[in-house]
């Protein structure tokens, strides 16, 4: 049982803006919100090199070959950071690739969707990196100060993958009819997933990590900010953003847009995407393959102690 | 290294919670609570930490490469910064939409 005086000490003191470093006593609950959070986080990191992957063949140019393949290897690095910090909290690595691979735990919608041209690539180096900086940028100052540093860390590589999914959009805008057309296609196949990314309105007093400010910002305006950057610059280029609601709202100040799926985001995260099970039997497969690795590496270190 | 004083330690302080630990220094002494002493009078007495760490100056590996570390490869494709073409770009395109939409009207 824990002494619920330490608990509302350590309230206190998060509520104060205080920062929990790994060594601490914490509460239970925010051990367990913590690392589930922050596990999603690394999932999502993961799986996100995926979708990108199916493109590394087939880049139009071997500059962007290149920065691609760099993007792919620093999104799986944000995978192995995460995963750290979260094992460091107590889950095992290899628990969190297990439960991953067997579906029990979840990972960014975005990341079940499949690409179908290169303008896919562009807009999600583009807009997806976008909207997860709007949600990282809030995260470095979560209360869980190891998190909130790799995300100062995570952030910085971050800022290329934007710009080269950018220039690769920008590109696209200002070349033939047909390249503009693929890329408006592929803006409209990821609007709703990308509406859908920042989660559902969920009351702020409701958010467990909220309140312990594992996270710092609710989901509303998360995607209001996003939506306040990005609307502006999307339209800007020629490219039109398919929802007829979309508006900014001078009275309130915030935009108006036609609500989101939100069935549609719970049946995906659930692994019922149109690509959940390609991608997840494509990790599982890997970590069959990579078994052998690990083996050798955890092997060693067993014997050596 | 001298043995009849100690081993060298290092410190690495902690400036607001929260913050990265950062490099302050080094100290000797003949034990490890005799390093954590010495850490508090030489970088915590004033208030100016939160949280030190000290670590034996034997137990810090350093990664020496400098292929890695300093390639004089081209990496640009891999920065932010080798992509500010895009405010031209950008800029040239915003421009021509702008004249298409006017025209268009
Ligand atoms: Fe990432
Ligand atoms: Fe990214």
């Amino acid at each position: 049982m824990e002494d619920q005086a330490q608990i509302d000490e350590f309230k206190a003191r998060i509520d104060a803006g205080g920062k929990v470093e790994v060594g601490d006593w914490m509460p239970e609950d925010y051990r367990t919100r913590a690392i589930r959070f922050i596990e999603m986080h690394g999932n999502s990191e993961l799986m996100g090199a995926l979708p990108e992957r199916d493109w590394i063949l087939r880049a139009p140019s071997l500059r962007r070959k290149l920065a691609l393949t760099a993007k792919i290897q620093d999104e799986v690095g944000h995978g192995q950071l995460l995963y750290r910090v979260a094992e460091d909290l107590g889950k095992p690595r290899e628990a969190m690739l297990e439960d991953l691979i067997a579906g029990r735990t979840k990972f960014h919608n975005v990341f079940h969707y499949p690409t179908r041209t290169w303008a896919d690539v562009a807009i999600i180096g583009w807009l997806v990196d976008a909207a997860a900086i709007v949600s990282q940028t809030a995260l470095r100052s979560s209360s869980y100060a190891p998190y909130a540093r790799t995300m100062t860390r995570i952030c910085w590589e971050e800022a290329f993958h934007l710009k080269q999914g950018e220039d690769a959009v920008l590109t696209l805008m200002a070349g033939t009819e047909r390249q503009k057309e693929m890329c408006q296609e592929a803006l409209n196949r990821w609007w709703g997933p990308l509406m859908h990314m920042h989660g559902p309105n969920t009351p702020a007093e409701r958010d467990g990590d909220l309140a312990w400010k594992i996270k710092t910002k609710c989901n509303y305006d998360l995607r209001q900010e996003f939506l306040a950057t990005y609307i502006p610059k999307i339209r800007e280029i020629g490219l039109e953003v398919p929802d007829p609601n979309m508006r900014h709202d001078q009275a309130t100040g915030s935009w108006l847009y036609t609500e989101p799926d939100w069935e549609e985001l719970k049946t995906v995260v659930r692994g019922a995407g149109p690509a959940s099970q390609e991608r997840l039997g494509f990790r599982r497969f890997n970590y069959e393959e990579t078994r052998w690795v690990r083996d050798a590496v955890l092997g060693s270190a067993s014997v050596a102690a | 290294m001298d043995t009849t004083v100690g081993d060298v330690y290092e410190v690495f302080r902690q400036e607001e919670q929260g913050d990265p630990f950062r490099h302050a220094g080094n100290l000797l002494a003949p034990d490890d609570d005799l390093a954590l002493q010495y850490a508090r009078d030489l970088y915590g007495r004033r208030h100016e930490s939160v949280r030190l760490w000290v670590v034996r100056r034997a137990a810090i590996m350093e990664v020496k490469d400098a292929d890695l570390l300093a390639s004089q490869l081209d990496r640009t494709y891999r920065e932010g910064a080798g992509y500010r073409i895009t405010v031209e770009k950008r800029k040239a395109l915003r421009a021509r939409v702008a004249a298409e939409r006017g025209e268009a009207k």
